[in-house]
């Protein structure tokens, strides 16, 4: 065996090594990511907080949404959006291609890295990309004014959170999937989509009939939303309720995770 | 065989109700180059994958350096370079960042792996097809050798399909192993880039490299297999050096011969009763003997007179032929 390989070294930090990997193919497209994160928020800003917050001020002032300014009602959720979809595309593609389009991970695998390593340098990796895009919107928001410096940076590690709750979960389906084509098809128009429009993003949850509200319940949008406000803004949620918040996230996140691994070390293993 | 470097016992390997390998024996000897030879579908990717220390078996014992790959796959993987039937590269990145990052996941230094590019890119430049040249003209070699400096920084996704296949090759000796797994090396590659590849792998193995590779290309079985394993639907039909399959299932030489598909069934029963042995192909008949001119001087004599007549050694085709009754690629 060539004198230098060090297996040790490999078993202890091989998921940073796939992370790095992953950044490096994702540095490719930094452009085009560039473009997204930081286009993406400022149409958003633009269009909801000259055009529709002010006809909701108008309509109703802010009464709906416990005395804050519409923009800011919903950059939490937006934010936490961001981070959700960031990380969706750097999990789903990623993990498709390395099973099926390129078969990057068995080439992976073909090395001392393991499978379980292989999935969580992906994860690692969506992570980086879903902090970037968060760091540049709450940049956004500071510049724009619809946040306070202070704690509101709290918005940050909260929407990826979120974000990595759900990606977790997309790491494992995109594992699992045979069939890509209509995986996309379900994934865009039945769950991304409910998701962002009834997650208490646009109004609070409690506005909508009750047999409706369940979507916000088991949706990591609404969770990671519900705290990105308390921590922008005091919104008022008891300390009961920020828990409740907190461990459904990290639960969702680790079972995810758990659930991710497996599939990778079984697919791979076929 | 004393102290194996790989040993297979009874493996086994079921998908669902497919059984793809059945319960198949062999052994692996250091510095040897053993061969799966077998038609698609025959279970060699699969017995590969296994070896590759990635693939879980169904039942059965393998030993890879004496670990059980299953138990011990990143000790395993350490040591082996495998080439998959599929080159899987990452189209995004270029040809000198892909060996370099496979590199670093065998925790090789930065300094290491930089050294061996430059290496590699130099044998992945022979595989341009340069080798020839290389002898004949310094000149020529020197211009070509430039042209390959241009294409470290080019992206994967921009080569053609041999340069990738090449470059897949490469990769799998990044980490210098001692045992390298091949998955159909040559499919896909032009005759010119097979031998350099051949002349590339006669090299590592001249190095005390262990090779293991499968094929269903018989001339790629004969040129660079010490011993092979015949295998048909999962299973090992036969075991040898080529030359001692040779002997042991066909006769030294074959003559061809052709009278047109129709007739071909029609004179059979005639032609039978020349020869030790005889196949009925659709387009052709073989006959195998000792002596093929002979052979054709008596079937002229019987005013048999053939279309088209071709006398030839016996090939490991012949032999797989003579043990499953079908032709290696159908």
């Amino acid at each position: 065996m060539n004198q230098g390989i060090d297996v040790p070294q490999i078993q202890r930090f091989g998921a940073l090594y796939i992370a790095s990997a992953r950044l490096k193919s994702m540095s490719k497209w930094r452009t085009i990511i560039a473009a997204v994160d930081i286009g993406n928020p400022l149409f958003y800003l633009i269009a909801v907080g000259i055009g529709i917050g002010v006809l909701v001020e108008q309509g109703s002032g802010t009464s709906g949404t416990n005395g804050i300014k519409y923009i800011a009602f919903i950059a939490p959720a937006l934010l936490a959006n961001t981070a959700i979809t960031g990380i969706m595309d750097e999990t789903v593609f990623p993990t498709i291609e390395g099973f099926k389009w390129r078969k990057l991970f068995f080439a992976q695998n073909s090395t001392p890295i393991t499978g379980r390593q292989i999935a969580i340098g992906v994860y690692l990796a969506a992570l980086v990309r879903a902090l970037f895009a968060v760091t540049v919107y709450y940049l956004l928001l500071l510049a724009f004014d619809v946040v306070n410096f202070g704690i509101s940076f709290l918005l940050m590690p909260i929407a990826v959170l979120g974000g990595g709750a759900f990606g977790a979960l997309m790491l494992f389906a995109a594992a699992k999937i045979e069939k890509e084509d209509q995986f996309f098809n379900i994934l865009g128009r039945l769950v991304i989509m409910p998701m962002f429009l009834f997650s208490g993003t646009f109004f609070p949850l409690s506005s909508m009939p009750i047999y409706l509200q369940p979507i916000g319940w088991i949706s990591p949008l609404w969770h990671a939303t519900e705290l990105g406000r308390e921590a922008a803004f005091d919104y008022g949620i008891s300390t009961t309720m920020v828990v409740v918040h907190l461990t459904f996230l990290i639960t969702l996140l680790v079972v995810g995770l758990t659930l991710a691994t497996r599939q990778f070390e079984r697919r791979l293993a076929k | 065989m004393s102290n194996p470097l790989i040993s297979v016992r009874g493996l086994t390997k079921v998908f669902g109700d497919f059984t793809a390998v059945n319960g198949i024996d062999f052994d692996v000897a250091k510095g040897e180059s053993f061969g799966l030879l077998g038609p698609n579908g025959a279970g060699k990717s699969t017995t590969m994958r296994i070896l590759a220390a990635t693939s879980t078996r169904t039942s059965g014992t393998v030993e890879i350096l004496g670990k059980d790959p299953e138990q011990f796959g990143p000790l395993v993987r350490a040591h082996l370079g495998v080439v998959p039937q599929q080159d899987n590269l990452d189209g995004e990145l270029t040809v000198s960042e892909n060996l370099y990052i496979y590199g670093r996941y065998f925790g090789l230094s930065k300094k290491f792996i930089k050294n061996k590019i430059e290496e590699l890119l130099y044998i992945y430049g022979r595989y341009f097809g340069l080798s020839k040249k290389f002898i004949k003209n310094k000149i020529e070699e020197l211009l070509e050798f430039a042209q390959l400096e241009e294409k470290r920084d080019v992206k994967v996704e921009a080569l053609s399909g041999g340069m990738k296949r090449r470059l897949t090759i490469a990769r799998g000796l990044v980490s210098e192993p001692d045992i390298l797994l091949l998955d159909e090396p040559t499919t896909g590659l032009d005759p010119q880039a097979r031998h350099i590849l051949w002349d590339r792998l006669f090299r590592l193995k001249e190095q005390g490299v262990t090779l293991v590779l499968t094929t269903h290309f018989m001339d790629e079985a004969e040129q660079l297999c010490d011993r092979l394993v015949v295998m048909d639907n999962g299973s090992i039909m036969a075991e040898g050096s080529p030359a001692g399959l040779i002997k042991q299932y066909s006769s030294k030489e074959v003559l061809e011969v052709r009278f047109g598909s129709d007739r071909n069934k029609e004179v059979a029963p005639q032609l039978s009763t020349m020869c030790e042995r005889m196949e009925t192909l659709p387009d052709r008949v073989l006959m195998y003997t000792e002596d093929g001119e002979a052979l054709l001087e008596q079937i002229m004599q019987a005013k048999l007179h053939p279309t088209t007549s071709l006398v030839r050694r016996s090939s490991l085709e012949d032999v797989f032929l003579r043990l499953t009754g079908r032709t290696l690629i159908e």
